[in-house]
């Protein structure tokens, strides 16, 4: 995995070039089709991610140099920093009479609900590293873990923000399963939510029945609210096997498909580049997470070993729900591809997901080449 | 407690399990993500392109030209006359307020029309265009086409609107065409019915025909984005004008019918009584068709709708009569079927007796044999008769003369009256006590039914089948579309039975019968008919319906054919409350045919008559629209 050669310097070969790849194929993927939704041109969305991309693929490095300890200690009070500003996003929303769910700081608008997805695996991984392996199964292991979960889960659920919500809800949960905590926790958990659907469902928005009522049967209004699903789904099965070509994608390109450049750009793609090119992004992001998990895996300590399994299925979680929603096997929960998708956020939270898992993977190395 | 000490060890171990389930899961979800995408592009992938050319392709429709409607001659009956229009565009509408402003000022249009305007503006989507007014002069066209430079997104077009040549003559037959309705568009959902112009068939031969007349709409094929923004135009594509439909009406016939029925309600039919081609079948009076086609106003309709003589009413299918004397013929076949010798005399002394009541001859005819009964039409003789079959055995020839019989043909609808009979009546009771008051069928039933009163109510068309299968023998079947020169197949009743029947026909018009007065003037051809006066409401007192209210007078029917010794034509005429069929039926029947032999003479005796009524038909009917729109604009005047 290691590219050994004498003119190479070392800290440059030391880096997971097979991730690397793997992301700039991604990345790369997202700016060409970015370069072709703007009807080829790289105004306004393609050079802006470029430069958006590099920024944060520089961070990701940075943040993979971070000692493990160092990391582990600021976990904490990263995550408490993370929660004061989603209550003070929720309050200004509420002052304001009006959904918000960014800060904005003059030069950068903070999304604290993007920090709080690698937030709270961190959080929760740095607790079962720090409970004893006898308290795992007994109540002690479980409430204090649910509340770190469910205290940012709500306060994101209320802004509202379904998808992200969810996003935070599983990475936590990952963490308390590979932790060991017992599996009828789990197994009653879902029972529970099954039965609790409908009641869910009368709780929610009327923006967001009305997505979850279109998901069901997307035709019932293809020129109203299903128009969303049903263009995403006419772009892509329109593009066949080896798609349309590179800058010839009707439906994005004479706007039939809305978003195609943020949640639905996975639509725009395959339209143009066709089954070849989806199935070929798929994997891309298969082997991202796969290499996520043997990472875990690999991990020596307990704190890293179920932080990157929690990282790896936030990255998982983020591509699959997309792709699922612009399949129409999901509702339209507005959650953007990431890498790919036009925007900053996304990019930020995988890009640091990735740092962090870099960083774990560097120091599995160099302990296990020590021992 | 399996696991009451939970270990280092253990936990590592359930670490590694977790994560194969955590990886299971995950390329569970990879695969499905997979073959979802397989399913969307490769299977579904001809549904989806369709789908995305038809997001990507849009026609800017052109409406075909309407079919034409001929006669059996080739004449024009419906054609399109050329008209402009102005349509406009709004997704090219620079500056919607003044261009509204403009266009109300110069094409004259109404507050209601301004309204409408603005209401289809705001809900079309891209390249729809909205009519702005049809039928425009020319001068206001014009106006409108020097002024476009300054008003982009108006579109002055040439269009084409439906011309009647003979307006109200063929009102009923051919129905008219108008705009497509919402539910309209509902039930087909075909982008062609909301163009602006296009127009489809709403009533009668128009509506019936509309799959032959309408056509294929054409148009340019153009690349729009969703919005309705123009990428490139492609190809056109060609539309395909309607078929011309030629029907079996003379349309000559057609109009100097609906001409001679004057300024009365009624209705006149005739078919060749060889092949059944129906030459004409006018119903009067009637709307103007072409005042429909270009959207009739609501004074005009609520006038239509509430004169009593029934303009929107087709009165040869859809009224119902009681039918008189004119089924006695038909009477006369049945009598022969049941074996009764033409010969045999009957005694009439003014009526006849049943029981204790006494029913009522027209005259004491004394001694009748069964042709003297049609000429003088004797009921007595019929009461008789019909009495001694029973009417069981009368309805079953009157089936298959025709009456109460449903048609195959290309109308909106036929209203078929009843041929009653014992089962009939016992049917009928069970569903409708306030028609039938008892169960079985009486003597005075067969006795009514037989001078054709009491249940029997026919219409118009099945009347003249009656007299072209009477003059004919053949199973005669009315045909509107086509000229058909094969005659229809006997019926198989003995010609002998047939030659007493017109015999009797003869009598009444060339001998001393009902209609001597409306013998034909035309060397070598002879009418022959049979007269009939229904009553409209039962009889009471002294009042017989000959005088009184218009609405209360008898109704006069004729039924007829000719030649005598060739027949060729057959047909009814219906005059309601005409007082009488010899005096008001007969009359209007032998200048009918009078035109098909000697056109010089019955136009002649029609420019007569229309110097009395003031005006021809379509004189008239235009001085009655002037009147309609003074009132109309009077009343809009006061409610403004």
């Amino acid at each position: 995995m290691m590219i050994s050669s004498a003119i190479i310097p070392q800290p440059l070969a030391r880096l997971p070039w097979r991730l690397i790849w793997l992301v700039a194929l991604i990345c790369t993927i997202g700016i060409v089709t970015l370069f072709s939704a703007a009807g080829g041109s790289w105004s306004p969305w393609a050079m802006k991610q470029s430069v958006t991309i590099l920024a944060f693929f520089g961070l990701a490095i940075g943040i993979s140099y971070i000692p493990e300890n160092f990391i582990k200690q600021m976990t904490f009070p990263t995550y408490v920093v993370i929660l004061i500003m989603l209550i003070i996003v929720e309050m200004v929303g509420f002052v304001g009479k009006g959904a918000q769910r960014w800060i904005d700081l003059g030069f950068i608008r903070l999304q604290p609900s993007e920090f709080m997805k690698p937030g709270v695996v961190l959080v929760l991984a740095r607790f079962y590293d720090l409970l004893p392996a006898a308290d795992v199964r007994r109540w002690r292991g479980l409430w204090p873990a649910a509340a770190l979960v469910l205290v940012p889960w709500a306060l994101i659920l209320v802004q509202p923000d379904l998808g992200t919500a969810t996003m935070v809800l599983v990475g936590g949960v990952t963490v308390m399963f590979v932790a060991g905590l017992p599996m009828w926790y789990f197994l009653s958990a879902a029972g529970a939510l099954a039965a609790a659907l409908p009641i869910v469902y009368t709780f929610m928005h009327e923006y967001q029945r009305k997505r979850v009522l279109i998901f069901l049967d997307p035709e019932a209004d293809p020129l109203g609210a299903g128009y969303h699903i049903s263009q995403s789904k006419i772009a892509i099965g329109s593009g066949g096997i080896w798609g349309k070509g590179y800058l010839n994608g009707s439906q994005s390109h004479l706007d039939y498909l809305p978003e195609g450049h943020t949640d639905f750009v996975f639509a725009t793609f395959v339209e143009e580049w066709g089954l070849i090119g989806g199935v070929m992004l798929i994997i891309a992001f298969a082997m991202v997470v796969r290499w996520g998990m043997n990472v875990s895996k690999k991990a020596k300590t307990r704190y890293s070993q179920l932080a990157a399994a929690g990282l790896s299925m936030t990255i998982f979680f983020y591509f699959t729900v997309n792709l699922m929603m612009v399949m129409g096997l999901a509702p339209v929960v507005g959650i953007p591809l990431p890498l790919v998708s036009f925007g900053g956020s996304a990019v930020m939270t995988v890009m640091i997901c990735l740092g962090l898992l870099m960083g774990i993977e560097r120091q599995s190395r160099t302990k296990s080449s020590l021992a | 407690m399996k696991a009451s000490r939970f270990t280092a060890a253990h936990q590592s171990i359930t670490f590694s399990r977790r994560m194969m389930l955590v990886g299971g899961a995950q390329a569970l979800f990879g695969g499905a993500l997979i073959a979802r995408l397989g399913y969307l592009s490769i299977a579904q992938n001809e549904h989806y392109q369709l789908l995305s050319e038809s997001n990507r392709v849009q026609l800017i429709i052109v409406p075909p030209r309407r079919g034409w409607l001929v006669d059996r001659a080739g004449k024009a009956i419906a054609i399109n006359r050329s008209d402009f229009r102005v349509d406009l565009i709004p997704e090219q509408l620079e500056r919607p307020t003044e261009t509204l402003r403009t266009l109300a000022t110069i094409l004259k249009l109404t507050p209601d029309d301004v309204d409408r305007i603005i209401k289809e503006i705001k809900a079309s989507r891209g390249y729809q265009p909205v009519q702005v007014a049809e039928n425009v002069p020319y001068d206001q066209y014009a106006a409108i086409t020097v002024r476009l430079p300054e008003m982009p997104g108006v579109q002055p077009m040439r269009g084409f609107s439906r011309y009647y040549p003979t307006g109200p003559a063929v009102g009923h037959l051919i129905g008219y065409v108008g705009a497509a309705s919402a539910k309209e568009y509902e039930a087909e959902k075909n982008p062609l019915l909301i163009t602006p112009g296009f127009k489809i068939g709403k009533e009668g031969l128009e509506k019936t025909l509309e799959k032959n007349l309408r056509g294929q709409p054409g148009g340019q094929r153009v690349e729009l984005t969703a919005r309705g923004k123009l990428i490139r135009e492609l190809e056109p594509k060609p539309d395909r004008s309607g078929q011309t439909v030629q029907l079996a009406i003379d349309a000559g016939l057609q109009e100097y019918a609906a001409r001679r029925l004057g300024e009365e309600s009624g209705a006149c039919t005739v078919l060749d009584c060889l092949t059944g081609d129906i030459l004409c079948m006018a119903s009067m009076p009637a709307y103007d068709p072409n005042s429909f086609s270009d959207g009739i106003g609501q004074t005009e309709w609520r006038m239509l709708s509430e004169d009593e003589r029934k303009p929107l009413t087709n009165k040869t299918l859809n009224s119902l009569y009681p039918p008189g004397s004119t089924i006695k013929p038909m009477n006369a076949l049945a009598l022969q079927a049941a074996g009764i010798d033409p010969d045999e005399t009957i005694h009439c002394p003014g009526g006849y007796r049943l029981g204790n009541r006494f029913f009522r001859c027209l005259g004491r005819h004394g001694s009748v044999n069964m042709r003297r009964a049609i000429a003088k039409s004797c009921n007595t003789y019929f009461y008789a008769m019909g009495h001694r079959i029973g009417y069981d055995r009368i309805a079953e020839i009157a089936r298959l003369t025709g009456l109460g019989q449903k048609f195959d043909l290309p109308v909106v609808s036929q209203s078929y009256g009843t041929v009653p009979d014992s089962s009939w009546k016992a049917r009928k009771y069970k569903e409708n006590r306030r028609i039938v008051e008892r169960p079985d069928w009486t003597a005075s039933d067969t006795l009514n039914a037989s001078i054709g009163q009491g249940f029997l109510i026919l219409n118009p068309l099945q009347l003249a089948v009656m007299a072209a299968r009477i003059a004919s023998g053949r199973n005669v079947q009315p045909e509107l579309i086509g000229v058909h020169k094969e005659p229809a197949p006997l019926l198989g009743l003995p010609q002998e039975h047939l030659d007493a029947v017109r015999g009797g026909m003869w009598e009444v018009v060339n001998g001393d019968g009902t209609a001597g007065a409306s013998r034909l003037l035309i060397p070598g051809i002879e009418m022959c008919g049979k007269t009939g006066t229904a009553q409209v409401r039962k009889i009471t007192g002294s009042q017989r319906g000959q005088s009184g209210d218009w609405k209360y007078r008898d109704h006069g029917l004729f039924v007829f054919f000719a030649p005598f010794n060739n027949p060729r034509y057959a047909g009814s005429v219906v005059i309601e409350h005409g007082l009488g069929g010899a005096r008001a039926a007969a009359p209007v029947a032998k200048d009918v045919l009078t035109y098909l032999f000697d056109r010089p003479q019955a136009m002649k005796r029609l420019a007569e008559l229309e110097t009395q009524w003031g005006g021809t038909l379509l004189e008239r009917t235009a001085r009655r629209q002037a009147q309609v729109e003074a009132i109309s604009k009077a009343n809009l005047g006061r409610s403004a």
